[in-house]
C-alpha cells in the first residue's frame, strides 16, 4: 500500500523526528508514505472569515496536487490536517468558492481527495489489530496520556475523526502498542498554540494545565500529534516545574516515536535526542531499553 | 339562464386602494347571466350581509359571487347568509381579490388591480355557472372516546370526557397511569407535592364508571375516520389476572429477584414482579418477563405460591382487543434526551452527574433515598451541587434548537428543595437566560436566588471531570468575564425534553402530522391548538412540545371539550367537498389508492345477482376524504372528480380568462 503523504513545513524542518519516525513505522507495518512530488505550505490557519478565499488557495493547491497522485492524502501535523480537511470540504461542497479558488490557482480541483490523519490511516486502512501484530517491543507498563489538543478533533462536523468530547482513537492505538492509556481531563484542551509567539504566560499556564492534569491522573508519558503542541509542552516544561510544587516534569514525545519504539525500530532512529524532555530514563526504568 | 349576483367588497381601503370596485361591479353587470352587481365598503359586516340577503330575494338570484378576501376568511359567513336567504350555500362562491390581488399590487392608479379583479371575478362567474347544489355530508358518531397516554394530560382529558357523561378508554403503556408527573417531588411555583395532587386524579380515573383503564397496553392499529374509528389495542401480558388480584403485594414481598427500576431511573432496584411505585393505579403488579427466571427458565415461581387468590399465570399471553370509538385524544407525553450524548458533562461515566428527573426522585419522599439528597456514588449528602441548564436545549449543534421551557423553573425549584434539605449546602446554577414567564414564576426564581442563596452564574460549562472524588466543573461566568472552576459534589443536568421514542410510529398509525423533532402538529398553532389535521383526533400535553403541568392540564381539558362537542349530536355534518368516482369509467388501476394521503379510497366491487364479482372499482369514503384532489390528478382514466371543483368548473374558469 502506498499513501500520498503531505509532510508540511514543520515536519520538514523543526519536527523532523515526527516525520521520520512515522515513515519508518509505516514501512515496518508494511505501507509506504509517498511524499507528494510537489507541495507547499498549507497556510497554517483555516480562515475564520468566510470570504477570506485567498487563505484557502495554498491548501487548495496542495489538495489539487495530491489529487493528481491518488484519491487519499495523509498528513501528521494536526494543524495541516485541520486546514487541509476543512479546505477540502469547502472545495467539495461550495461550488461558488470552488470556482473562484480554482480560477485563482489555475487548477480544476473538485474536492475528490480523502484527507486522512495518520491516526485514521492506522485505524481505518491498516487496522489497530494489524498494528498490534507488528509490535515487537511492547510499551508494557507505561502509563501514557494521549494529548489530542484541539485541531485534531474540532470542529467536529468538519473533522469527524472521532467524538470531539470523548475521543478514543489515540487511546486505542496506545492499547495496541501495549501501553496503558490514561484518560486525563485536559487531554482535549488547548496548549496555547500560536500564543507562543507573543504571550508565553498563557502558553505556560495552558500547557502546564495539560501536563499537570496528565501527571495528576497518573501519566508517566505524554504523546502528542502536533508539532506545536509538542513545542509548547516541552518549552513550558521547566517553568511549570518551577511554578508547581510536587510536579517534577513529564517526558513528551510524538505518538509516532512511541509507535516506532513499539515496532522495534532502533532507538537511535527515533530522534529522541531532538526532544527537549528526556524519555530515556523512563524507558530504562520500565525495562524497555 | 342563471341569475347571478356579484358583490364586490371594498374592505375599507384594503381592496379599494388599488382596485376600482365600482368599475368591477359595472363590468360584471355586462356578462350574460349576471342580473345584479354592487360594491360595498364591508360585505362581511351585518349591513353587508343583510344587503346580500335582500338582493338574493329581490332579484331571485340562484347563485352569487362575493369578490372579497380569501375564502379562508369569510366563505362560511357568506354561505351562511346565502343559506338564510333560501339558497343552497354551495351556490355562493368567493373571488379572492384581496390577498391575491389588492395586497400584492401597489399601483394606486388602480389600473392593474382593477383589470385583474375583473378577470378573477369573471372566472368565478363561469365556474359558478357549472356549480351543482351540494349537501353537507352527515356522519353518524360513536360517542365513546379513546385517550392514548395516562399522564396528567391524558388523565385530565379522560376525566373531563367521563364527567360529560361519555365513555372513555384510557390506554397507558406502563403498568400504572401517572406518567412523568408521578416521578416529580414538588411542583413549581407552589411547591405542593406532585403525588399529593396527582394521585387523587389517578384514583378518580380508576373509580369513574365511564372510564375503562387499559394499562400495560399499546395502540396497535387505527382504522376509520371521525366518529367511527376502529382501534386495535395490544394488552401486553401482565402474567397477573387483573380481575382477581387484590393488590395485597405478597408476591412482590416474596420475589427473590431484583432488577433496575425504570421508574426510579436506575437509582434503585425493584423486584421482578412489581408495581412501578407504591400509589400505582391500578394496584396490580406485573411480571417483568425478560428478567423472570420462572418465565425464562422455569425456575422459582415463588410469587405464584404465595398468591392468595391464585391469580398469577406464567403462561398468559398478549391479547389484542378491538374498540370502536368516535374520537381519539393523543397525550403520549415526553422523555428526556439521553444525555450520554454530552461527553463533556460526563453523564453515564461519572456517577454523581445525574439528570433533573433523577434529582426529582432523590428529592421525593417516596424515592430511593426517602427524600434525602444523597449522591449516587457513595450515598453522601453533597455539600454543594452544580446545576447545568440548557443541556441539549437551545443547542442546534448538539441537541435541539427549541427551549425546553420548564427547566429554568424546575432548576430553581431544585435549588430550593436542596437548600431546604441541606441547610449548609450551596447550589450553583449555570444558565443561558432565565425564562420564567408564567403566573408567579419570576417571583419563584427570585426567591430561589434571594432567599435560598442559589448562586446563578450566567454562562456555559465546558467540561465536567472527576478528580479525587469530586466532580470538577469548568465553565464561564460571562457576567464577570471570567472562567470558573467549581469543585462540586454532585452535578445535575437540566436535559432537553424530547418526543417519546416511537412517537413517529404512533403518528403514522393515527395519520397525524409531526415536526422534525417528532412532536405532533396541531391544526393551527394559535387558533386550533388541540386539533390535528385528521378530523376526530385531538392532542393534549407534551406530545406536542415542551410544556408545564398547568398547560398540559389545560390542554387535556380543552381536548376533552372538543370531544364532548363532537359527541353532542348524533350525526356530524361535514363539508361536501369530496372526491367521487365515476363507476362506469373506473378501471381499477388503484393509482388513487396509492396517491391518497388520507387512506380515504377503498377497493370496492360490483357483483352480479349470483354474487360473482363483475368489476372492481375505487370508492371514496366521504367520512375520511379531505377534498385535497390528489386522486383527481392521479386518475389516469379521469374517473374521479372533486365536488365543488369539478374539471368542468375549472375548465370553464380557465376558458373565460
Amino acid at each position: 500500500m502506498k499513501i500520498p503523504y503531505y509532510p508540511g513545513c514543520t515536519l520538514n524542518t523543526f519536527a523532523k523526528s515526527f516525520d521520520e519516525s512515522a515513515r519508518d513505522a509505516a514501512a515496518a507495518i508494511g505501507f509506504e508514505m509517498a511524499e507528494l512530488k510537489q507541495w507547499n505550505c498549507c497556510g497554517a490557519t483555516f480562515p475564520l472569515t468566510p470570504d477570506n478565499l485567498i487563505a484557502l488557495s495554498a491548501p487548495a493547491k496542495v489538495l489539487s496536487n495530491a489529487g493528481k497522485e491518488g484519491d487519499t492524502l495523509t498528513t501528521l501535523c494536526s494543524v495541516c490536517y485541520n486546514v487541509l480537511k476543512r479546505t477540502n470540504k469547502v472545495m467539495r461542497d461550495n461550488k461558488e468558492k470552488r470556482t473562484t479558488i480554482n480560477g485563482f490557482i489555475e487548477e480544476e480541483y473538485d474536492g475528490g481527495v480523502n484527507v486522512l490523519h495518520f491516526l485514521e490511516v492506522l485505524r481505518d486502512k491498516v487496522g489497530f489489530d494489524k498494528v498490534k501484530a507488528a509490535v515487537k517491543r511492547p510499551l508494557a507498563g507505561i502509563k501514557t496520556g494521549a494529548y489530542y489538543g484541539c485541531m485534531l478533533l474540532r470542529p467536529f462536523e468538519d473533522m469527524g475523526i472521532d467524538n470531539a468530547e470523548r475521543p478514543t482513537v489515540f487511546e486505542n492505538l496506545l492499547k495496541s502498542l501495549g501501553a496503558e492509556p490514561v484518560e486525563f481531563p485536559n487531554r482535549i484542551e488547548c496548549c496555547g498554540a500560536h500564543l507562543a509567539m507573543n504571550n508565553e504566560d498563557v502558553v505556560t499556564k495552558l500547557s502546564g494545565n495539560v501536563m499537570t492534569s496528565a501527571v495528576g491522573s497518573g501519566a508517566e508519558l505524554i504523546v502528542t500529534s502536533c508539532p506545536l503542541c509538542q513545542y509548547n509542552l516541552e518549552k513550558s516544561q521547566d517553568k511549570v516545574v518551577a511554578q508547581t510544587p510536587g510536579y517534577a516534569g513529564v517526558p513528551v514525545i510524538y505518538f509516532t516515536q512511541a509507535l516506532g519504539l513499539a515496532l522495534g525500530q532502533p532507538i537511535e532512529s527515533l530522534g529522541f535526542e531532538k526532544n527537549v524532555t528526556d524519555v530515556m530514563p523512563l524507558l530504562k526504568k520500565k525495562g524497555i531499553v | 339562464m342563471p341569475r347571478i349576483g356579484v358583490f364586490v367588497c371594498q374592505c375599507g381601503n384594503n381592496i379599494a386602494a388599488t382596485v376600482d370596485t365600482k368599475k368591477v361591479a359595472e363590468e360584471m353587470k355586462k356578462l350574460p347571466g349576471v342580473v345584479f352587481t354592487c360594491d360595498y365598503k364591508f360585505m362581511c359586516s351585518s349591513p353587508g350581509q343583510e344587503m346580500l340577503k335582500q338582493a338574493i330575494k329581490d332579484n331571485k338570484l340562484d347563485g352569487l359571487i362575493v369578490s372579497a378576501c380569501s375564502p379562508h376568511m369569510h366563505e362560511k359567513t357568506f354561505r351562511k347568509a346565502a343559506e338564510a336567504a333560501g339558497l343552497n350555500p354551495y351556490q355562493c362562491e368567493i373571488t379572492n381579490i384581496r390577498e391575491q390581488c389588492s395586497w400584492v399590487h401597489h399601483d394606486t392608479t388602480k389600473a392593474v388591480g382593477t383589470v385583474k379583479s375583473i378577470d378573477l371575478t369573471r372566472m368565478t362567474i363561469e365556474r359558478l355557472k357549472k356549480n351543482r347544489p351540494l349537501k353537507k355530508i352527515k356522519i353518524p358518531v360513536k360517542k365513546r372516546a379513546l385517550v392514548i397516554g395516562g399522564g396528567i394530560a391524558g388523565i385530565q382529558a379522560a376525566l373531563d370526557i367521563a364527567e360529560g357523561g361519555r365513555e372513555v378508554i384510557l390506554v397507558e403503556k406502563e403498568p400504572s397511569i401517572g406518567g412523568n408527573m408521578a416521578r416529580l417531588s414538588e411542583t413549581f411555583p407552589t411547591m405542593d407535592c406532585s403525588q399529593c395532587i396527582l394521585t387523587p386524579k389517578m384514583v378518580e380515573a380508576e373509580l369513574n364508571e365511564n372510564i375503562t383503564l387499559l394499562t400495560y397496553s399499546e395502540v396497535e392499529k387505527v382504522d376509520g375516520y371521525i366518529g367511527n374509528f376502529t382501534v386495535q389495542i395490544r394488552r401486553k401480558s401482565k402474567f397477573v389476572d387483573e380481575e382477581r388480584c387484590t393488590g395485597c403485594g405478597e408476591c412482590i414481598e416474596k420475589c427473590p429477584f431484583k432488577t433496575e427500576s425504570a421508574f426510579e431511573l436506575g437509582l434503585s432496584k425493584r423486584k421482578v414482579i412489581y408495581t412501578p411505585f407504591p400509589q400505582s393505579v391500578p394496584n396490580v403488579p406485573v411480571i417483568d418477563a425478560p428478567n423472570c427466571p420462572k418465565i425464562q427458565k422455569d425456575k422459582c415461581g415463588a410469587c405464584a405460591i404465595v398468591c392468595g387468590p391464585k391469580c398469577i399465570d406464567f403462561k398468559m399471553e398478549d391479547k389484542i382487543v378491538t374498540e370502536e370509538v368516535g374520537a381519539i385524544v393523543v397525550a403520549t407525553g415526553y422523555q428526556l434526551m439521553p444525555n450520554e450524548r454530552f461527553g463533556e458533562y460526563g453523564y453515564g461515566r461519572i456517577k454523581d452527574v445525574i439528570n433533573g428527573m433523577q434529582f426529582e426522585r432523590l428529592a421525593s419522599s417516596s424515592g430511593p433515598t426517602g427524600g434525602e439528597i444523597r449522591r449516587p456514588s457513595d450515598g453522601k449528602v453533597p455539600k454543594n451541587v452544580v446545576f447545568i441548564q440548557c443541556v441539549g436545549s437551545r443547542d442546534e449543534k448538539k441537541g435541539v434548537s427549541y427551549c425546553s421551557k420548564v427547566c429554568c423553573m424546575y432548576t430553581a425549584k431544585h435549588t430550593m428543595l436542596y437548600k431546604h434539605k441541606v441547610h449548609d449546602g450551596q447550589s450553583y446554577v449555570f444558565y443561558m437566560d432565565i425564562r420564567s414567564g408564567g403566573k408567579r414564576y419570576e417571583e419563584f426564581v427570585r426567591k430561589a436566588i434571594e432567599h435560598d442563596d442559589a448562586m446563578y452564574l450566567r454562562g456555559r460549562v465546558s467540561r465536567v471531570y472527576e478528580k479525587d472524588g469530586k466532580v470538577i466543573v469548568q465553565g464561564a461566568d460571562t457576567l464577570s468575564g471570567s472562567q470558573v472552576e467549581i469543585e462540586a459534589e454532585m452535578v445535575v443536568l437540566a436535559t432537553a425534553i424530547v418526543s417519546r421514542e416511537g412517537a413517529d410510529t404512533l403518528a403514522q398509525k393515527l395519520g397525524i402530522g409531526y415536526d422534525k423533532y417528532k412532536f405532533y402538529n396541531e391544526y393551527h398553532p394559535k387558533l386550533r391548538p388541540v386539533e390535528t389535521v385528521t378530523a376526530g383526533i385531538f392532542l393534549a400535553g407534551t406530545c406536542m412540545g415542551p410544556m408545564d403541568i398547568p398547560e398540559s392540564v389545560a390542554q387535556g381539558s380543552a381536548a376533552a371539550s372538543k370531544v364532548l362537542s363532537l359527541f353532542s349530536a348524533d350525526e356530524m355534518a361535514r363539508e361536501p367537498i369530496t372526491a367521487g368516482v365515476n363507476k362506469t369509467t373506473c378501471n381499477a388501476c388503484w393509482d388513487c389508492v396509492t396517491a391518497c394521503p388520507y387512506s380515504a379510497i377503498e377497493r370496492d366491487t360490483v357483483k352480479d345477482r349470483q354474487g360473482n364479482i363483475v368489476k372492481w372499482l375505487a370508492r371514496v369514503n366521504e367520512g375520511v376524504c379531505q377534498g385535497c384532489g390528489v386522486c383527481v390528478a392521479a386518475c389516469r382514466s379521469k374517473s374521479i372528480d372533486l365536488r365543488g371543483y369539478t374539471d368542468e368548473q375549472v375548465f370553464a374558469a380557465i376558458n373565460s380568462f
